[in-house]
């Protein structure tokens, strides 16, 4: 059926499809590389969270009498995916599902589905999540290290076990598998009068493993490269702009620099902050989500120094060791009054003061 | 500030903001340019410009000639209408335009004798740098010429120097971003001649002293025609260059190509010539040579007979007033079942709801699309995701997302603070919509709506400045009345009688 007849008659082809699928792309090197890390643990994860989603969405689609053809845009699958990088690779089975759900019901379809959510759906699931369940999203495994904690998550049954019946089946004891994140045992060091730099040293902090994905954090946090490749997609595809990403890195590497070079013993280096916990998740994926960041690129900018601004304060003076999804959710709410006052400039108008 | 950097630094891709590159498909590029034969009828609307329709000057049973005026201009904004070929007036009466609406508009029908006799009672002019400016442009205004490029507004009007705003420069726009059309191109590669000729002519008139024919990069043909012949020109002296510019849509609106020739925006609420510049379509100024040294009035145009259901695609010299079913059935195009017509490019174009209408002076392109390739296009609208896509696009520096949800809520007053009224409506942010807003659709509506507030208004305004003005008159009389009263009592010293008579 024609809708309308307007002009233009020709169209670019692109549809919310593409830039769904676009975004699934790009998150592939990070999926890749936490089940080179996790296992069979993080196939699980992933296939569930995602099956939760797309079930969430069709349900949801249909009690309230609506068609379930969004659920072809891949929408729904994006949260899903997006949502399992971001969990430990530990988290219950339930606690998967619930968050999916979560995501979908509490986190889109409550505020009239695609297009009119505050918030990135798989963000504010993950933050319910960190709120309610503290602990357990916040236990991490000790990656990669099958000869340092004894598991091989490799082995299917093994990682069964553990997706269904949780860390306590397991023979060994909890702490030798798990460890903190740099971010929470830095914090942890502080509060305790540990400066910096020697919390880093006792932790064999490493940047390079930082780099690769080889230090503890969540499914697809750990590796800041496949996260770097995965935006860099984006950039290319014209899936994103440069805007949010930019100006987000660059606040939280200048603010760390400054505080860094100030007293180097209390604040982290900027690398630090930069290649740690979910920063480049949030920076490329979650912060970028179009339906809740500005759409005039002064707006985008706007948007990434504060995001930064907030990442770097809750990370160093915050009760979290990481700030950066909370800073989102914070500039997501700041969206309508940015896009108001950072319109463009107007052809043939002198600019308005604002 | 980011972006001035940028372009300080060389890196400025795009001078003007904004645009798209959409798949040109300009499948006629090559195609010579056909003389259409003459149609069995002519049907001859008589307002084929921007501005007041024109009154007829010819009654069933007249025989007319080929360029004899059969219509005069009404008002300033104007311009008359002449026949198309030599025949017989055969109706007068309101017939379908051009128009999304299919409305209709009054027409002269003439059935062609077929000699094609031409009224030669216009002189050629050739010694026109002699000539009066003042009566060059009359010519170009009894010669009907109006801009041929779509707008249609009277060209005469822009033909004037104004000791206040001298032009410094005319830019001749050859830019045809539209996908598709090709006729300008066309006329480019095959008719360089006139074109400069009717270039120079409307320097003369301006009083201009630089010319710039602005062609975009991928019409490398006509880019080598035109620059020959303005090679061969500047031989005499003249101050006229060829511009190639890098193909984007819509650096053929004037206000972009503007800002790109000359680095400067126009003012809102100014015209080109406030910034000492005019643009001139390709079409038009091959008319107005043909007006003025050829004595020629504008009686034909050439257009571009395309899309994926015409069979036998192509750039037609078409007779103004023939039906554009006849045309299509020139080029092989008989059935219209389940086929989409436009009138004009597909970008701006408007959709026809049938082809028994008649080519105007506006008409740059006629094309038939199947029902799969539109498709594509109007597809079913989905939620907006804010992407922030169409912003990118709006070569004005508008929120299309933000700017359509105003619209759509008829929040009038909102979207005029977002601008609604600088919108082009080039389609730049409906192209690009990944969820297929039909973003100008509701600017159309939101424009639409506004207007009728408006008139609303005026009509408010006007009918309480009636009653208001009757009050007065009202007032006024009863004090008049009181007055005479009064001094008829006081010169006469009324007597209560008097008095009596004087009430009645
Ligand atoms: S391009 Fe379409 S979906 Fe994207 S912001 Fe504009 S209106 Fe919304
Ligand atoms: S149609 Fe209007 S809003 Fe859309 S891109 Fe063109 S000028 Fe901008």
């Amino acid at each position: 059926m024609l809708i309308h007849l307007s002009s233009p008659h020709i169209h670019s082809g692109d549809s919310i499809r593409s830039q769904m699928m676009s975004v699934i792309w790009a998150l592939i090197p990070a999926a890749l590389v936490s089940v080179y890390i996790f296992g069979w643990l993080a196939v699980l994860q992933i296939s569930s969270c995602m099956l939760a989603c797309l079930a969430t969405e069709w349900l949801t689609l249909k009690w309230m009498g609506r068609s379930t053809s969004p659920i072809g845009d891949a929408s729904a699958a994006l949260t899903g995916l997006l949502l399992a990088l971001t969990l430990p690779a530990l988290t219950p089975w339930w606690m998967t599902i619930l968050g999916g759900i979560f995501a979908i019901g509490l986190g889109k379809q409550v505020y009239g589905g695609l297009g009119y959510n505050p918030f990135n759906p798989a963000l504010s699931a993950r933050i319910i999540l960190l709120i309610s369940f503290p602990l357990q999203m916040t236990t991490w495994i000790i990656p990669l290290h099958a000869s340092l904690s004894g598991l091989n998550l490799y082995d299917v049954s093994l990682a069964w076990t553990l997706f269904t019946s949780g860390i306590a089946a397991l023979p060994q004891a909890v702490d030798a598998m798990t460890m903190a994140s740099p971010l929470g045992y830095v914090k942890t060091a502080w509060t305790q009068g540990i400066g910096a730099n020697e919390a880093l040293q006792t932790y064999h902090y490493s940047y390079l493993n930082a780099f690769i994905g080889r230090e503890a954090g969540s499914l697809g946090e750990t590796s800041a490269l496949a996260l770097l490749l995965g935006g860099i997609y984006l950039l290319a595809r014209h899936t994103i702009t440069w805007h949010i990403p930019f100006s987000f890195l660059a606040t939280v590497a200048v603010l760390a620099a400054t505080a860094n070079t100030l007293d180097p013993n209390h604040y982290t280096p900027p690398l630090f902050h930069l290649l740690a916990g979910g920063l480049m998740l949030c920076v490329f994926f979650m912060a970028t989500d179009p339906v809740s960041s500005p759409v005039t690129p002064v707006g985008q900018l706007v948007f990434g120094v504060g995001c930064g601004v907030i990442t770097w304060s809750i990370r160093t003076w915050g009760g979290y060791p990481e700030g950066a999804m909370f800073a989102v959710v914070l500039m997501n709410c700041a969206v309508p009054l940015i896009d108001h006052y950072c319109r463009p400039k107007v052809y043939g108008q002198a600019r308005k003061k604002a | 500030m980011i972006k001035h950097f940028f372009k300080k630094l060389g890196f400025s891709s795009a001078p003007f903001a904004g645009g798209i590159q959409p798949d040109m498909q300009k499948w006629t590029e090559s195609s010579a340019i056909e003389i259409c034969p003459l149609p069995p009828l002519l049907i001859v609307p008589m307002k084929q410009h921007i501005g007041q329709a024109c009154s007829s000057l010819v009654k069933v049973g007249d025989h007319v000639l080929r360029g004899q005026k059969i219509a005069k201009a009404e008002g300033y904004v104007s311009v008359p209408v002449h026949a198309p070929t030599s025949g017989k007036v055969i109706k007068i009466e309101e017939h379908a335009i051009p128009h999304p609406s299919g409305m209709g508009l009054a027409s002269i029908f003439i059935e062609p004798d077929g000699l094609d006799e031409r009224d030669t009672s216009l002189q050629p002019i050739t010694d026109w740098q002699n000539m009066d400016v003042g009566a060059l442009r009359e010519r170009v205004r009894v010669c009907g010429i109006a801009g041929l490029g779509g707008a249609a507004f009277p060209t005469f009007i822009k033909l004037v120097q104004d000791q206040r705003n001298p032009i410094e420069t005319v830019i001749l726009n050859g830019i045809e971003c539209e996908p598709f059309l090709t006729n300008d191109h066309r006329l480019m590669v095959e008719h360089s001649q006139e074109i400069l000729h009717g270039m120079k002519i409307i320097m003369h008139m301006v009083g201009a002293k630089q010319g710039i024919i602005a062609i975009e990069d991928n019409k490398a043909d006509a880019i080598q025609s035109m620059q020959d012949t303005v090679d061969d020109a500047n031989i005499e002296g003249l101050n006229i260059h060829v511009r190639v510019l890098p193909t984007r849509y819509p650096q053929g609106s004037e206000k972009q190509l503007i800002e790109v020739i000359i680095g400067k925006q126009v003012p809102a609420g100014k015209l080109p010539m406030h910034v000492g510049v005019i643009c001139q379509n390709i079409g038009t100024t091959k008319a107005i040579y043909e007006a003025v040294v050829l004595g020629y009035p504008l009686t034909e145009r050439v257009m571009t007979v395309s899309g994926d259901a015409v069979p036998n695609k192509g750039n037609l010299l078409v007779r103004l007033g023939t039906s554009m079913r006849f045309i299509y059935a020139q080029r092989g195009l008989e059935n219209f079942e389940g086929l989409q017509i436009l009138h004009g490019g597909p970008m701006m174009g408007e959709r026809l709801r049938h082809p028994d209408i008649p080519v105007i002076k506006s008409s740059t392109g006629l094309l038939a699309l199947s029902q799969d390739f539109f498709k594509q296009a109007h597809a079913v609208e989905e939620p907006c995701i804010r992407c922030g896509h169409c912003s990118e696009a709006c070569p004005i520096g508008l929120t299309p997302n933000l700017l359509a949800d105003h619209c759509r809520n008829e929040q009038l007053e909102k979207a005029a603070d977002y601008h609604l009224f600088d919108c082009i409506e080039c389609g730049a942010c409906s192209y690009v919509c990944p969820s297929h807003i039909p973003l100008v659709h509701y600017f159309r509506f939101g424009k639409g709506q506004a207007a009728q507030v408006r008139r609303e208004q005026n009509f408010a305004e006007a009918s309480r400045q009636r009653s208001e003005s009757r009050d007065t008159r009202i007032q006024r009389e009863k004090d008049e009345k009181a007055a005479k009263r009064k001094k008829v009592r006081a010169t006469h010293a009324p007597t209560p009688t008097e008095a009596e008579q004087g009430k009645e």
